[in-house]
């Protein structure tokens, strides 16, 4: 398989959110905005990368009966160090997403690429992988929460179209997140059938 | 092909695994702990300079919690952390206190209200702004409803008074600890 279809497939065919519906916790709870979905993204990316890359390279010393727990250290141990880096140099993204940042760890897309993909692949081609679904999953939060910013609060990045005043409100909330999370699903599934 | 699922390898595998990580993140950790440290005080820092006038040095008093700001020797007033209950979990202030007893202003270091309802209590211009130079010598310290001269943010009463009621125990605090320096010079001649 080439790289570059790799990469497409975690971003259309393969599509974390829309798709595999993995990681809905992070998904439904984070993307009030576009840029905490952005963001969100972009720390999971991050933590699928490397854990991909370290897991595909280890595999081969892992014994089967203890591949898992050696998994989640390691996802565990990147999970952590992006905590303490948000902490240290981005103290007010930090704060939006502290909670869960470390929730990372369980998150079903990570730990599903390393045991599905990562240790009967190459550390490029797991490489690879990781920033495809990295990507998918990054785009999928980002429209999610430009989606929801856009109804909810009538902003988009933080821009304020509607001049102070209130947006939808229930958008920002748990059930505008189901709403918008479900008709994105079906939009993206109908595109996706007709190509 | 993975190594056999023997026990000196399973050893070998987690405790190596474990070592590792472990190691990279005792470094980790040495290396971020300074920064954090600077970007948490910088946002203490931040919110006292919102909430009082402008100050060159700020004390930290540890066991009351509270910040005294000084401009040279002269006091210019102290931030005090204050939370009560609201809507949807503590809200956490700031609030700067000058030594006459009025409140200079407020500020939420966190809070956890509903979005676009009680939220607006760290947005809405015109909630804050009301406590800006508030004098609880002049002003009743309760929201309009309960018959006080705080304007409620519409539809979030419950955060309002959770808000009022922290600015309330800052002031207790101030009181309590006999900060209220009116008098100040008059005081230290009656001590001789």
């Amino acid at each position: 398989m080439s790289k570059f279809k790799l990469i497409t497939d975690g971003l259309v065919k393969n599509n974390p959110t829309f798709v595999l519906l993995l990681g809905m916790c992070p998904t439904l709870a984070t993307t009030t905005s576009a840029i905490n979905g952005l963001s969100m993204g972009l720390a999971t990316l991050f933590v699928l990368v490397m854990s991909n890359m370290v897991i595909s390279a280890i595999s081969p010393k892992v014994p089967d009966k203890v591949h898992i727990p050696v998994y989640i250290v390691v996802i565990a141990t990147f999970v952590t160090l992006l905590q303490l880096l948000m902490q240290a140099y981005t103290p007010a993204m930090y704060e939006t997403l502290g909670l869960f940042i470390p929730l990372i760890v369980v998150n079903c897309i990570v730990l599903g690429r390393a045991e599905a993909f990562a240790n009967k692949h190459g550390v490029i081609e797991s490489a690879c992988d990781g920033i495809g679904v990295g990507l998918g999953f990054t785009a999928s939060l980002t429209v999610l929460g430009l989606v929801r910013e856009i109804l909810g609060s009538g902003s988009a990045f933080g821009y304020n179209f509607i001049g102070g005043h209130d947006g939808m409100l229930a958008f920002v909330m748990a059930p505008g997140a189901f709403l918008c999370l479900g008709y994105l699903m079906v939009l993206f599934n109908k595109f996706l059938k007709k190509n | 092909m993975a190594v056999k699922s023997n026990l000196s390898n399973m050893v070998l595998a987690l405790g190596m695994s474990c070592l590792f990580c472990s190691a990279m993140l005792g470094g980790a950790y040495a290396l971020t702990k300074e920064p954090i440290e600077k970007a948490q005080a910088e946002k203490t820092k931040g919110a006292i300079s919102q909430v009082l006038p402008h100050f060159e040095t700020l004390e930290y008093v540890e066991d009351q919690h509270y910040y005294t700001a000084l401009d040279g020797d002269k006091v210019v007033g102290y931030a005090i952390e204050s939370s009560a209950m609201g809507f949807g979990g503590n809200i956490n202030l700031m609030v700067g206190i000058t030594p006459d007893g009025v409140v200079y202003n407020t500020s939420v270091l966190s809070h956890s209200e509903t979005p676009g309802l009680g939220a607006k209590c760290n947005t809405d211009t015109k909630f804050m702004d009301q406590w800006k130079g508030f004098d609880p010598s002049v002003k009743q310290l309760s929201v309009k409803k309960d018959g006080g001269d705080v304007d409620a943010i519409t539809a979030s009463t419950i955060t309002s008074r959770a808000y009022t009621q922290a600015v309330v125990n800052a002031l207790q605090v101030f009181n309590e600890l006999g900060l209220n320096k009116t008098n100040d010079d008059k005081e230290e001649v009656d001590h001789e």
